[in-house]
């Protein structure tokens, strides 16, 4: 049966901004999905308010909107294109709830729109706990013994039902958000009231406890014939316990016989079936009793999900594309798998000949309040990924993946270890799930550890603890004998892993000691392909992965064909991290449709598997490889030995690449545009200030300090407040502003040992000042004057080494010292006066033009007084080059990369003068959004250290309007009446004044801290006094508790005062109240509800934007 | 033995340093090319024509299966034996229990199980069934090599020494026969008739008896692997087994509501002189037939149709079918080297079911009798179970005919 003519337009729903639990992955599936309708001559609407997306590329779909994805704003888009249908699947959690929300507000039904994908009915019977049991119970499965509350009442019941310790499950979240284990009932009624909250339709399960039963995943596909195909089988080394994406997890299953496999894969359809899934793909959870094989189902995705992109990745399964395919009517029987160049049916299940290992990446040093504990509540913010023909081998590539500082398996010391009874504090270690488990897991193996001791401490299956075991083997004889001198022992290391860096660390040696020696035995990798079919068909795909036979090197086979063009390396930016993530593979892909614009071959390496850049048909050839020096020079020296290797690109990836380019560029590899030496410069501060001086710009006053008293004497200098950094860390790590004496000794006694490497504590046991002079000797503080109440300014601009094209002025929202991540921006300005833009684009044009940029320059200033100073340089592409993208209408980063192939920028901009400040007559806003709900007791307040893990945008005629959306979008909910409690320092009052008056003037009723309400007062304003919380109850929090505020502005000063006001961030997080903490933030959000108020008018897509 | 120590210790560690690696196996193939690698299960030597099998799980259902009879199996996947043997997992039904298969091909090394039905390790297992196999062979390369250039023989020896008479082994390799033409199914299937009990497996109770009776099932052998003969106790017949070569009258004895032909090794144009007169016989009494592999390619033969030999045939679990009434698609365990000539179906015999992947037929059925079979191995065991219900459908056929 053929596609459907009943349908002309569809609306898909994107998923919003990167979360945890809901990340680029999306974008990933968005996409196929966009493609796979408009191939087929169906008009495609989007809503996603995330502009960093390739999916929100305006070519992808017929009308874009970039708006926030609620219901109000649903309608609005319904209501003007009359879509009809609407795909709920591609977009996670955020799609599916906001989509049954619109179904059940009456919005299909009254402007007729039909949901494909999965019907509502399907939607709740498996995202509701409840029905969801039902239904098991229905076709005979089993799960957990559970209960269900809607308040702790009921919970506290349930409890003496099932036990401690017992899983709390809330109904319609995602990522298993507001869910977790309690081992006390203090922890359980902690976690009920918290995952009652999450949950929009109040709900938790109250589950028994199967914790260390083995977890497995199947993704499922199905069509409308009833025909059900298993793409891919997951098993988590990580048991029971630990969320799936914070857990290591492997395909395919490895544990398993085929009865047992057959079992589940039974269950997996079955369940399908029963819940109604009828076109597309679902994903369905089980955990296994490993004593005797014992099964019950956890949960079902009636949707594509993180292990969806997962499984396509690990398979060559275009899972993303299929489900879409089959939403429109098709059957699996009618499409073709494309990755055999079509030789093949869709309806087929892939079968692999590897093993493929993904580990996931945590941010928990960004969050030093929060204990590094894994629980069913996911909390890593990426994963890498890696292939190999042993788990061995694709375990230690997967650790080095991460970009963690690990080379494999390293060792790891334990806390405390030395001390009596080692045994039990390595075993009670081994019992926390940790984000490091794996690492502690070999670490007590080197200890001796038995085997069974180890796995009844962890509950890891011991097949998994046996490969480690192997690992730590083969270890050891290298300690003991160094190198191996004949081929064959060598290559035995290499087939397990065993990266260069990981054999010099074991041998106290450098890297390229260990590459010669290998180079000399002549030990190289080879390719192999990832076909869907174990080999049985040809592929032309060139989707691969590297290897190492065990034996067998003088006949190997290696598939990597390379071709005889010119082509282009293109390096990705690996996993996602805080202050890494969507926005520079979205550049990395745009940069491979540029170069295939240009009849360019291009080569993609990278690791991370939620990513399109990783899709086998992005790039014409992709390596999903670590991206250590190693793994690229590997691929690197294969392509050059045919064809014309032009160069390769490092500007995209972020930082990842960028620390590569040196020896890239020392090994004699061309890097296309921005040279290395540039690169250096910019990071260089001798050599940055030097050039600031001869282009007679200006910096915030600055000094380098290589000891604790040379700190002391250059605070004294500079003056405070001052912005301190540690120079060799990235990102904003440990980068505080000190306001006050005690900050800097704070940062001396807290911050900065934890930064301390082990070898140095070693030196100097008990003597803290001296580890640290130590530290500092080599690396030393960067301290910079802090400009107090600066406005913060990010510029982008491309050039081809001559002309410079100024892309996007972004005005920050938040003042200096805020992340320019985390802060909210705007384009154009919103406050900047005309002269003051027009210095901005003329320092741009000089320093772009001395660095001799070819590619992306992105620059930060602070504006003080009038005067422009110069933060941050930075001469690749940044963070915000997609958000501008999307802004102007302008594809930047695909010109970029023309540029830095050699194009001039006249050939893609005519007229430099009408640049895109000029063009756009609308105003977009940038807003980041934050994990902070994922992290229990940590304070919410931002600072120069990046804490965001995605962004939002806001699109509208006026800066208000396009604020309101941009707030609405992080799902922050504007209130339109209501209480507003007031409390901000002396120097803000009376510049919050007329804010203030205008939210009286809308209805809303002001109440205020003592201080602050005598102002007002004072002021004629109505304010109504609420106690602060040292001064005794009822106090704000109490009112915050109760539901009776409605927005927060809270400014603070001083460490001090910083802290006493963190419970009230607090309580404004819990309980989704919004608030404001810095004077411009909470003046844009009362200029955004004015505008709520009086509604924010009709929406408009990017295509009629730029039209 | 195997053991812990040894499992770790691939490289013959002493404390002299770094041992020369000791390739403890050779496989010689008849393109010529020849294998070093580790030689596992039994010392010895084996032979016979190498196919490769795609299935991730169930290879001691695989070893087990009495249709690769004189085949050595190059398994794509790269960790075999991870959840060591029992004695649930087996497919040989004969009564003398004896394992067909010729040897093994792995990629890794074999590791210590792991699983709570465990017994023995594969290694072990593969000793103790008198298996010889070897790994560290780039399996994937080898899936290639058969894919483009068809299937080989091979020859493999599994020698603690290490010293391989390569002379010796070329010309045991120069002697080993085609599959073509080759009757094997004697060989394979039982030579006395026997009944059967055992239902399929269940988690909670294992392999349980059946006590129903209601239809009776002759099974010809020809190979059989036992989850067939589970599959029709677990529907409640009553079965007994023939050999291939048995006296129509000794079926007619137990007088069956049905008869089932097996699947089976080899080449089934090789059995015509015993199972097409046999098969003819019992079509022209309009007994209900159900051909399974081996067993619907001598039906087919007996038909009138044609057979033809692959060039690498279909070794795997997730072989894509098409039933062409309904359109649906099943995913099915598959395993032959021959196949039924669509094109030479007689006028009366009506093509069922396609393969996806190639086109080639996958199942048959005569117009206007209860006479059907297919390509694929519905009784699974490994792989997917979807195709359980054409068991009924042959039940429907016989309650239709009673």
């Amino acid at each position: 049966m053929p596609k459907r003519t009943d349908i002309k337009s569809i609306l898909v729903v994107g998923a919003g901004p990167i979360v945890i639990g809901q990340a680029c992955e999306f974008d990933y599936s968005g996409t196929q999905a966009l493609k796979a309708i408009k191939e087929e001559g169906f008009r495609v609407i989007l809503i996603n308010s995330n502009p960093a997306t390739i999916m929100t590329d305006p070519e992808l779909a017929d009308a874009t909107y970039i708006e926030p994805i609620t219901p109000e704003f649903l309608e609005k888009i319904i209501k003007k294109e009359r879509p009809d249908a609407i795909l709920p699947t591609m977009g996670g959690q955020t799609a599916l709830n906001t989509t049954l929300s619109l179904k059940k507000l009456g919005i299909l039904e009254k402007y007729d729109v039909e949901m494909i994908g999965a019907s509502s009915e399907a939607i709740d019977m498996a995202e509701d706990r409840e029905l969801f049991r039902e239904a098991m119970k229905e076709i005979g499965l089993k799960t957990p013994k559970s209960l269900i509350a809607h308040d702790l009442a009921q919970g506290l019941e349930a409890l003496d039902a099932l036990g401690l310790p017992v899983i709390i499950r809330p109904s319609f979240t995602l990522g298993g958000t507001g869910g977790g284990i309690a081992y006390t009932r203090e922890e359980f009624i902690k976690i009920v009231e918290n995952g009652i909250d999450a949950s929009p339709t109040s709900e938790v399960l109250i589950e028994e406890s199967v914790l260390g039963w083995k977890e497995y995943e199947m993704e499922v596909v199905r069509d409308k014939n009833d025909n059900c195909i298993i793409i891919c089988s997951i098993e988590n080394i990580d048991p029971m316990g630990v969320h799936t994406g914070d857990s290591i997890t492997v395909a395919p299953a490895l544990t398993l016989t085929d009865k047992e496999y057959q079992i589940m894969r039974n269950a997996s359809i079955a369940v399908l079936r029963k819940i109604g899934v009828e076109t597309g793909g679902s994903n369905v959870q089980f955990a296994i009793n490993p004593e005797n094989g014992e099964m019950v189902v956890i949960e079902m995705n009636p949707r594509v999900s993180r292990s969806s992109a997962l499984a396509s990745k690990a398979t060559g399964f275009p899972i993303a594309r299929i489900a879409a395919k089959l939403a429109l009517g098709y059957t699996l029987d009618e499409l073709s798998n494309d990755i055999t160049g079509g030789q093949t049916p869709a309806s087929f299940e892939p079968t692999i000949d590897y093993i493929v290992t993904k580990i996931p990446r945590f941010a928990f040093e960004k969050f030093p309040d929060a204990k590094p504990l894994l629980s069913t509540s996911m909390k890593s913010v990426g994963e890498a990924m890696a292939f190999g023909r042993t788990f061995s081998e694709s375990l230690q590539k997967a650790l080095r993946s991460l970009e963690i500082g690990l080379t494999g398996l390293d060792p790891i010391e334990f806390r405390d270890i030395g001390k009596d009874a080692e045994k039990n504090i390595v075993r009670a270690e081994l019992g926390e799930p940790t984000p490091n488990r794996i690492l502690k897991v070999a670490q007590a193996l080197r200890l001796g550890i038995s085997h069974e001791q180890i796995h009844q401490s962890c509950r890891i299956d011991p097949w998994f603890i046996q490969r480690l075991q192997e690992i730590i083997d083969l270890e050891n004889k290298v300690k003991k004998y160094g190198l191996p001198n004949d081929r064959e022992n060598f290559q035995t290391l290499k087939s397990h892993g065993f990266s260069d860096a990981r054999l010099a660390n074991i041998i106290e040696k450098d890297e390229t000691f260990v590459r010669k020696h290998r180079e000399k035995l002549g030990i190289h990798p080879i390719y192999k392909r990832i076909d869907t079919c174990s080999a049985e068909f040809h592929t032309p795909t060139a989707y691969m992965y590297s290897t190492y036979n065990y034996l067998d090197f003088d006949d190997f086979d290696n598939e990597v064909d390379p071709s005889l063009k010119k082509k282009v390396i293109i390096i990705g930016g690996g996993p996602n991290r805080i202050g890494q993530g969507i926005e520079f593979d979205y550049c990395c892909c745009h940069a491979c449709f540029a170069l295939q614009e240009l009849d360019i071959e291009t080569i993609m390496i990278n690791c991370n598997p939620e990513t399109i850049s990783t899709d086998y048909d992005t790039s014409d050839r992709l390596y999903f490889e670590p991206l250590t020096s190693e793994d690229v020079f590997e691929i690197i020296n294969i392509e050059q030995s045919k064809g014309n290797l032009l160069g390769v690109i490092v500007q995209f990836g972020g930082q990842t690449p960028l620390k590569l380019s040196n020896q890239l560029e020392k090994r004699g590899i061309k890097i296309l545009g921005t040279t290395p030496d540039t690169i250096d410069l910019a990071e260089d501060r001798d050599r940055f200030l030097k050039l600031i001086n001869k282009l007679n710009l200006r910096q915030p006053k600055n000094k380098i300090a290589n000891s604790i008293k040379e700190a002391r004497k250059a605070i004294e200098d500079l003056g405070l407040p001052i912005i301190l950094r540690p120079s060799y860390v990235l990102g904003g790590r440990a980068m505080v502003i000190l306001r006050d004496e005690n900050d800097y000794d704070n940062y001396i006694e807290n911050t900065l040992p934890e930064l301390i490497p082990e070898e140095i504590k070693i030196k100097f046991p008990q003597n803290k000042d001296k580890q640290i002079n130590t530290l500092l000797k080599t690396n030393p503080l960067l301290l910079d004057s802090f400009l107090s109440d600066a406005i913060e300014v990010d510029v982008d601009a491309i050039s081809d080494g001559e002309d410079v094209f100024i892309c996007g002025i972004m005005q920050h929202i938040e003042e200096a010292g805020v992340h320019s991540g985390d802060s909210a921006c705007s384009i154009p300005p919103y406050s900047l006066k005309q002269n003051t833009i027009q210095n901005l684009k003329e320092q741009t044009i000089a320093i772009s033009n001395s660095l001799g940029i070819i590619g992306c320059i992105n620059i930060q200033y602070a504006i003080k007084d009038d005067e422009i100073f110069i933060i941050e340089v930075n001469p690749r592409a940044s963070r915000t080059i997609p958000f501008v993208a999307k802004v102007t209408g302008i594809p930047i980063a695909k010109i970029a990369t023309k540029l830095i192939a050699g194009n001039k920028l006249k050939q893609h901009i005519t007229n430099k003068e009408n640049d895109a400040l000029n063009r756009i007559k609308h105003v977009a806003v940038k807003e980041a959004v934050f994990p902070f709900n994922k992290f229990d007791g940590i304070d919410v307040l931002l600072g120069p250290e990046m804490k965001s893990t995605g962004e939002v945008m806001g699109i509208g005629d006026d800066f208000g309007i396009a604020f309101a959306k941009s707030q609405l979008g992080t799902n922050v909910p504007l209130p339109k009446d209501g209480n507003v409690f007031v409390s901000v320092k002396d120097k803000d009052k009376p510049n919050i004044l007329d804010a203030v008056k205008s939210l009286e003037s809308l209805g809303f009723n002001i109440l205020a801290t003592g201080g602050t309400q005598k102002y007002l007062i004072e002021q004629g304003i109505k304010a109504g006094r609420v106690k602060k919380v040292l001064e005794g109850r009822p106090h704000i929090v109490d009112s915050m508790n109760n539901n009776t505020i409605s927005l927060v502005i809270n400014t603070t000063e001083g460490s001090k005062a910083l802290s006493d006001s963190k419970t009230l961030r607090q309580a404004a997080l819990r309980n989704r109240i919004p608030y404001y903490t810095t004077l411009s933030g909470a003046l844009a959000a009362v200029e955004s509800i004015r505008m709520y108020v009086n509604g924010l008018g009709d929406v408009k897509s990017l295509q009629e934007y730029f039209k | 033995m195997y053991n812990e120590k040894q499992s770790r210790d691939i490289s013959g560690n002493n404390d002299a340093g770094w041992e020369p690696i000791k390739k403890t196996g050779v496989i010689l193939f008849s393109d010529g090319s020849i294998k070093y690698g580790y030689g596992i299960g039994k010392i010895g030597v084996t032979y016979g024509e190498v196919c490769f099998n795609t299935s991730i799980t169930g290879y001691q259902e695989i070893i087990s299966d009495p249709s690769y009879s004189h085949q050595i199996i190059n398994f794509t996947f790269p960790h075999i034996g991870n959840v060591g043997t029992n004695y649930e997992d087996l497919e040989t039904a004969n009564p003398d229990g004896k394992i067909h298969i010729s040897g093994v091909i792995t990629h890794a090394m074999i590791n210590l199980p792991s699983n709570y039905r465990s017994k023995l390790s594969l290694n072990d297992w593969m000793k103790q069934q008198g298996i010889v196999g070897i790994s560290g062979i780039d399996t994937r390369q080898l899936t290639k090599n058969i894919r483009d250039n068809g299937m080989m023989n091979c020859v493999i020896e599994h020698s603690e020494s290490c010293n391989f008479d390569i002379p010796k082994l070329q010309k045991i390799l120069s002697e080993v026969k085609s599959m073509e033409g080759m009757d094997l199914a004697t060989d394979a299937s039982t030579k006395t008739i026997y009944q059967n009990y055992q239902k399929s497996w269940d988690w909670n109770f294992g392999y349980e008896d059946n006590k129903d009776s209601k239809i009776k099932i002759a099974l010809i052998d020809y190979g059989i692997k036992s989850n067939i003969i589970r599959m029709l106790n677990h529907f409640g017949c009553e079965i007994k087994v023939f050999p291939p070569n048995c006296n129509i009258n000794q079926i007619f004895d137990f007088n069956p509501d049905g008869v089932l032909l097996s699947n089976g090794p080899g080449d089934p144009h090789a059995t015509i002189n015993y199972s097409v007169p046999l098969i003819k016989n019992l079509i022209q009494k309009d007994m209900p037939i159900f051909g399974i592999c081996l067993g619907h390619q001598i039906l087919a033969l007996a038909l009138g149709a044609k057979t033809i030999k692959m060039s690498f045939g279909h070794h795997g679990a997730n072989h894509p079918v098409q039933d062409l009434d309904s359109k649906k698609v099943l995913i099915t365990s598959m395993n032959h080297g021959f196949a039924v000539d669509t094109q030479s179906l007689p006028a009366e015999v009506v093509e069922t079911h396609r393969s996806l992947f190639d086109d080639s037929n996958c199942g048959i059925r005569v117009k206007e009798k209860p006479i059907f079979s297919v390509q694929f191995h519905p009784e699974a065991s490994p792989g997917p179970q979807d195709c359980y219900y054409i068991f009924e459908k042959f039940l429907d056929n016989i309650n239709s005919n009673l």
